[in-house]
């Protein structure tokens, strides 16, 4: 198992910067070179901790008769088996809607894996198969993991699924089986190089632009932004999680 | 003394015929290597240590995101696939002809995809979200 070693990011970037100083790139003045910090990760570089990737829902944009985030995320993350058990079934992202009794106000959202800076899945797992990425993707390393379901109890918002049956439909990039935990990745594939997740390029498709994904540290990102800007809500705040997703209007 | 050297010829001689005898005898795996070019690596440095570089290049793309890296899965399932099958599994596919004649169990293939270029119905989420 290895953890992010900050040795080797080190020599990664020294390596760069000699590169860069070797082809004249990016050279603000003898000897001073500006290393500028990708966001997907250049090709050989880890990804960063001064990347926080994050989420921000709007409720008040999301439709309860649509569900378009879902389909999205089942397609490209090759969800397509079916259980017996529809309670077995696989669920990296689903719709809730909420209704206040008093004033009968209803909301729908998408609850996905919140991707907290302080995971409880990670706490408990006996095996280190649960981990957070250093840029704030919390995953489950499924070559470590021996499907004990402990992190699915841990985890306040019930974001996490137990492979049930043997699966043949994968989707090259997004390996999964059964007598594994599962949750979603942020669509980690399609981060990773530059893309957005398929659920939040669904709903803008759909045209309800209620999601929105980006780099929480970087504050010239439209989510940092509206973060900035808007009061948005942590579920479960008093947990103290500091989670990556964030609601606007509930 | 002549007869001991002859005696000792002939054995030598029977010795190497035996043992080539028994090297023809030995079966070998039927590996088919369908795809054309290069590999990553030597092929004698691929049958040694192949299981090594996947090995690391999984943990350090899983834990530190690294892509990109030399060894990867759907690297060699894109050029190894068998052509009539698709699959480097089967009787005659890349991984599985050679691992069952060693007898060494693969766990690969219980959640990666061993057909090349598969696509799960409707993959390519945003695509399907508009249809």
């Amino acid at each position: 198992m290895t953890e992010p070693n900050d040795k080797s990011r080190r020599g990664f970037l020294g390596v760069a910067a000699v590169g860069a100083a070797g082809l004249g790139v990016a050279a603000i003045a003898p000897g001073f070179h500006l290393i500028e910090v990708s966001q997907a990760g250049a090709p050989g570089a880890g990804v960063s901790n001064k990347v926080r990737w994050g989420m921000l829902i709007d409720t008040t944009k999301c439709a309860s008769d649509c569900n378009a985030c879902v389909k999205a995320c089942n397609t490209e993350n090759g969800i397509t088996e079916t259980v017996k058990d529809p309670r077995q079934g696989s669920q990296w992202i689903r719709k809730l809607d909420l209704k206040d009794p008093k004033s009968g106000l209803t909301h729908s959202l998408p609850m996905l894996c919140q991707h907290c800076e302080h995971p409880p899945c990670v706490d408990v797992c006996p095996t280190g198969a649960s981990m957070k990425r250093a840029d704030g993707i919390v995953l489950v390393d499924r070559h470590t993991c021996i499907g004990c379901r402990y992190c699915m109890l841990a985890c306040p918002y019930k974001a996490r699924s137990f492979v049930h049956i043997p699966l043949t439909e994968q989707n090259p990039e997004v390996p999964r089986g059964q007598g594994c935990v599962e949750s979603c990745t942020f669509c980690v594939q399609r981060v990773d190089k530059g893309q957005i997740p398929a659920c939040v390029e669904a709903c803008a498709n759909a045209e309800h632009n209620a999601m929105l994904f980006g780099d929480l540290n970087d504050p010239n990102s439209e989510i940092a932004q509206r973060v900035a800007q808007v009061k948005t809500t942590q579920v479960r705040a008093d947990l103290k999680l500091n989670v990556g997703v964030r609601y606007q209007g509930i | 003394m002549v007869r001991l050297l002859a005696l000792m010829a002939f054995l030598i001689m029977g010795a190497v015929a035996s043992l080539a005898a028994h090297a023809a005898g030995v079966p070998k795996p039927m590996v088919k290597v369908e795809g054309s070019g290069q590999c990553v690596a030597a092929t004698e440095e691929m049958r040694l240590n192949h299981m090594n570089m996947l090995g690391h290049q999984r943990d350090r793309t899983l834990r530190q995101g690294i892509r990109g890296e030399k060894a990867s899965l759907i690297g060699c399932v894109n050029c190894h696939a068998s052509k009539t099958t698709g699959s480097v599994l089967g009787k005659d596919g890349f991984c599985e002809s050679c691992h069952s004649f060693a007898a060494v169990k693969v766990d690969c293939w219980q959640c990666h995809q061993p057909k090349a270029g598969h696509k799960t119905a409707g993959a390519n989420g945003a695509a399907g979200a508009k249809q």
